[in-house]
């Protein structure tokens, strides 16, 4: 793996401390961001960057399986799980600045430093010597070596988490099941909704005999007003909906024209 | 020269700002994701005491760790699903039954 190509070599030392400056600042700037961004998109897309700056880290420490555990397991499934339930959970919802309880923020940063000290204290007292030298086991031979230590030493644990797997699953299911309360609408059922709501036809299009078809354009209704309901009200609470002149449409050849610029 | 230390105390700062972001978000989410970051820095100083020692042990650790973060991720967002389909949020404010 990559990592015996970082450990050998004089040359390799600068190389090593360049790669780890570079990769914390970006750790702890994402980590920061992380916690200051607004919208929660943002956030998972910085703790994105964290997980994979701190796999390279992990290759520079001789552990090139947990460096790609950590971008397959880490970046790719559990990011992803946290993406998927935030489109579920409201992707326009960004927190408020109103604080709820008094002075939590400047607590919290009391707190955080005080923390830091502590942490920093501990450490600086306890004795971190120099990386042992280096060996097949951080490099060629890390998986096997890892795999003999999980299939022997730690066979119990590695068996324990199986059942700890099984009932994490079946605890997601259970909760993210929802019973059905009322019997599943048939399509007599919905016809007579619809009907009695008021509009039996579908909602206008965006764009449809706008300037352009883009998806926030309201289109027009015949008589040259907006129809708000042709934009997605997801769309239109996160880029407001387009600005349009309020024109009304020339004569005779407008359903045409409007329809070319629409096709645009 | 890179020792384990600086490994040491970069998990340390991260592990901090994971802290301090789970006292001050209120989207339960955000929440969640500074408690991964938590565990990631966790991660890190297993790896970079496992360097030191020259054992896997600690990498065998952070292993595992990883396994639990992952189930811990999948039950604690069905909550969170479950939770925003009763009362249509998101933020640990409103989810204060247990207050009265």
């Amino acid at each position: 793996m990559s990592n015996s190509i970082v450990l050998a070599g004089p040359a390799a030392e600068t190389t090593r401390i360049v790669a780890f400056w570079i990769l914390a600042i970006f750790a702890v700037g994402a980590a920061l961001g992380m916690v200051v961004a607004r919208k929660a998109v943002h956030c998972a897309l910085l703790l994105a960057v964290v997980m994979l700056s701190l796999a390279i880290l992990y290759l520079m420490l001789g552990a090139p399986f947990l460096a790609l555990v950590q971008i397959i397991v880490y970046t790719g499934a559990v990011l992803m799980l946290f993406l998927f339930v935030l489109m579920i959970v409201g992707i326009s919802a960004a927190d408020s600045l109103i604080e709820t309880i008094r002075g939590q923020r400047l607590w919290a940063l009391i707190g955080g430093i005080a923390m830091l000290v502590l942490l920093s204290l501990t450490i600086g007292h306890a004795v971190i010597g120099p990386a042992a030298p280096g060996s097949a086991k951080f490099g060629n031979a890390n998986v096997t070596t890892l795999a003999h230590l999980i299939f022997t030493t730690y066979l119990y644990p590695f068996e324990i988490t199986s059942a700890l797997l099984i009932t994490a699953a079946v605890g997601a299911m259970v909760l993210a099941h929802r019973e059905r309360l009322k019997p599943k609408p048939t399509q007599r059922d919905l016809a007579a909704e619809r009907i009695a709501s008021g509009r039996p036809t579908p909602l206008p299009g965006p764009g449809t005999y706008a300037q352009h078809n883009g998806v926030h354009m309201p289109a027009l209704l015949p008589d040259g007003t907006q129809s708000e309901l042709s934009v997605s009200e997801v769309l239109a609470g996160r880029t407001g909906v387009a600005e349009q002149p309020p024109a009304a449409l020339p004569g005779g050849s407008s359903s045409s024209a409007g329809q070319e610029a629409g096709d645009q | 020269m890179v020792t384990p230390a600086h490994f040491i105390a970069l998990s340390v700062i991260l592990f901090v700002i994971g802290a301090v972001g789970v006292l001050v978000r209120r989207n339960a989410i955000v929440v969640f994701m500074c408690v991964e970051l938590m565990l990631n820095a966790a991660n890190l100083a297993f790896v970079a005491f496992a360097r030191m020692h020259g054992g896997l042990d600690g990498q065998v650790i952070a292993f595992f760790v990883m396994v639990v973060a992952a189930a811990e991720v999948v039950v604690g967002l069905a909550i969170l699903t479950a939770i925003f389909r009763a009362r249509r949020s998101a933020s640990v404010d409103d989810a204060n039954l247990m207050k009265y």
